[in-house]
């Protein structure tokens, strides 16, 4: 039974090694590795605005995955993921510049750095839940952006901090082209590690706690534990994103890491689907694209005489803001499992065709 | 040390903080009835600002009239967004209804910054402002007017929920929804009704915040500093939400001062309410006047 290419009517599983891979079938998992290989081959076909939209979808899709499992797995909501990220995003350039810790490595040590921060940010985690823990949260995000305004040492104060080009075995990786392959790399290596966390025993732990966490606390899992650890692992992956992204722009400003920022990351799983490691990976790329679209759909627009006026010119960037709040209440109302439910149905749709009801 | 600075800050801090404590009330009023957090409160105060500066403004209204129109204008603004957007997010999880009203809260931002421009626009004079003293310290009548304006709100509150119809149902709903409903109240009316009026009281707010500092995007930062009011006040308390209001307030005015005088770190005062929301939130989650949740298995 080792291996199907397509998984037949009724439930096949006989071990639970089966029941727990990560993927269904081994036409996935090639589908998987293709798609890996397709996406490495794409910088040489297609042009640079298009490799660099890949870049950020893979930093923000990292931190996105960070906030999926404190939020989609755990059930602990964060209004301050963009704290996070921001502090990773500081804190390598900091490392990197400060004792000469090469950036390929200055990026991790940021991500552990950040998971130290977030444990402390979620102390209250310890004691509070829902609600109240989304209020904590919100008080650590202008804790945070206060920090960063003000910790001249650390960030640069209002000037920024200046963050090095990675560096690859003596080969200094500028443009945009050897970027995207750290990127991808990071990237790859995230959302394996992601997947497999989610099969051991503490990240089921985290789905017990989400899903009832009083009888979580009576299976033996330790409540406070597993709160605090989802919100290391999260702010983890908060600050691997955020390290790329200062190293990416090569420079860091104390002013990007804002609330809508983390309304943004929220926006991401909530779109994608709140739960799923691939859905935090396509909320992200919806997330990316909306206002681009949204760009060039106004661009085409131009035709018509309304959409030269400069009310909409000029407003572009109030109506992609309008377009995430909208996006975000649209998902909620109409689809509020995410474009990976979306997915799923699509798929269980031509899989039982023309039988699917 | 410069008491007379001090005394003015705390004045300014009492009245701010009714400010606040009448958005925390309209905050609370939308928690207790409907169980919604919302983190739009802030975009209700700048529509209901910006709405009436259009009524004066563009079409030249007096202001009596203006502010009766942006009244009912709020009115049936809190009806239809509770209708269209709130009401199928009923029984869904907490993230979910948490993120229905913070998408809510950056597309209403965007789109009056969209509409009315990012700039600080100033009310046409409405009452003379001229400074009064009263005990030695100068004081603008706005401010009075202010303080006037949120102890009525709070009055017309206690009224509305102790004797009025609609408010004994909102109270009645907010206790236990079935047996409201079992008693012929209906709890449809009873959860537009409290966004409704929510939306009014705040936009009430917005006005008068308006009328004494200009109207800008930046009236909905109130939004935010409504929450470390209505966490040491208490979630469902109305009481909580009066007093976590003008305890923020003058504790914002007392780090301004603190800040000014002897730290100079800049900017104090605007963060000092969060670090006292976590401190809260630790030691106390239920706030002063709040319900403790007590669960059983």
């Amino acid at each position: 039974m080792a291996g199907f290419s397509m998984r037949p009517c009724g439930d096949f599983r006989t071990s639970y090694r089966q029941d727990t891979r990560i993927f269904d079938t081994t036409f996935v998992r090639y589908a998987a590795v293709c798609g890996v290989v397709a996406t490495a081959l794409m910088p040489f076909v297609l042009d640079g605005y298009y490799v660099n939209l890949f870049i950020q979808i893979s930093y923000f899709a990292i931190a996105a995955l960070g906030l999926n499992i404190l939020v989609g797995f755990t059930g602990q909501i964060s209004l301050g993921h963009a704290a996070f990220f921001g502090f990773g995003a500081f804190a390598s350039a900091w490392i990197n510049t400060h004792t000469g810790i090469p950036v390929l490595l200055s990026i991790p040590l940021a991500g552990l750095l950040t998971a130290a921060v977030g444990l402390l940010f979620g102390l209250p985690a310890a004691r509070i839940k829902g609600l109240y823990l989304a209020i904590a949260t919100l008080a650590a995000q202008f804790i945070l952006e206060d920090f960063f305004a003000r910790a001249d040492w650390f960030t640069g104060g209002s000037s920024g901090a200046a963050a090095n080009p990675i560096n690859v075995f003596g080969y200094e990786v500028l443009d945009d082209f050897s970027f995207f392959y750290v990127c991808l790399f990071f990237l790859v290596i995230m959302y394996v590690l992601g997947s497999n966390l989610m099969r051991s025993r503490d990240g089921r732990a985290f789905v017990a706690v989400r899903d009832h966490y009083l009888s979580a606390e009576i299976m033996g899992i330790n409540l406070t534990k597993y709160r605090l650890l989802s919100f290391a692992v999260s702010s983890f992956y908060a600050g691997i994103g955020g390290a790329i992204y200062g190293h990416y722009l090569g420079y860091v400003s104390a002013e990007g890491f804002t609330i809508l920022l983390s309304i943004q990351f929220l926006g991401m799983i909530i779109i994608g689907g709140l739960g799923s490691v691939k859905g935090a990976l396509m909320g992200t790329v919806f997330m990316v694209l909306l206002p681009e679209v949204m760009e060039t759909g106004v661009s085409a627009l131009s035709v018509f005489d309304w959409a030269n006026s400069t009310a909409v010119t000029d407003g572009l960037a109030y109506i992609k803001e309008m377009a995430i709040g909208l996006a975000i209440i649209l998902f909620l109302i109409f689809e509020p499992d995410g474009l990976s439910h979306r997915w799923q149905q699509i798929r269980a749709y031509w899989k039982l065709y023309p039988f699917s009801y | 040390m410069n008491f007379e600075l001090l005394f003015q800050l705390l004045l300014n801090g009492l009245i701010v903080g009714m400010l606040y404590g009448v958005v925390a009330m309209c905050f609370v009023l939308i928690y207790k009835s409907t169980q919604v957090v919302n983190f739009a409160q802030g975009e209700f105060l700048l529509i209901g600002a910006w709405v009436c500066y259009a009524f004066l403004v563009e079409f030249q209204m007096p202001f009596w009239l203006g502010f009766i129109f942006t009244l009912l204008f709020m009115l049936a603004f809190g009806v239809i967004l509770q209708l269209v957007v709130l009401r199928p997010m009923i029984g869904e999880p907490i993230i979910s209804v948490i993120m229905v009203t913070i998408g809510l809260s950056i597309f209403f931002q965007s789109a009056t910054k969209w509409i009315f421009g990012a700039t600080t626009a100033t009310y046409p004079q409405v009452f003379e402002t001229r400074a009064i003293s009263i005990g030695g310290m100068q004081i603008e009548t706005a401010y009075i007017m202010s303080l006037g304006i949120s102890l009525v709100i709070m009055v017309a509150f206690y009224w509305f929920f102790k004797y009025s119809k609609l408010g004994l149902a909102m109270r009645a709903t907010a206790f236990d929804q079935q047996v409201a409903q079992s008693l012929g109240i209906s709890v449809k009316t009873v959860f537009a009704m409290s966004w409704a009026i929510s939306a009014m009281v705040s936009g009430v707010a917005g006005i008068v915040i308006g009328m004494v500092n200009g109207v800008s995007s930046g009236l909905s930062v109130i939004g935010i500093k409504v929450f470390p009011a209505v966490i040491l006040g208490g979630l469902d308390s109305i009481i909580g939400a009066i007093v976590g209001g003008v305890i923020i307030g003058l504790l914002e005015n007392g780090a301004e001062f603190v800040d000014g005088q002897y730290l100079h770190w800049g900017n104090l005062f605007s963060i000092a309410p969060f670090y006292v929301l976590i401190v809260i939130l630790c030691i106390k989650p239920y706030g002063l006047f709040g319900t403790k949740d007590i669960e059983r298995i």
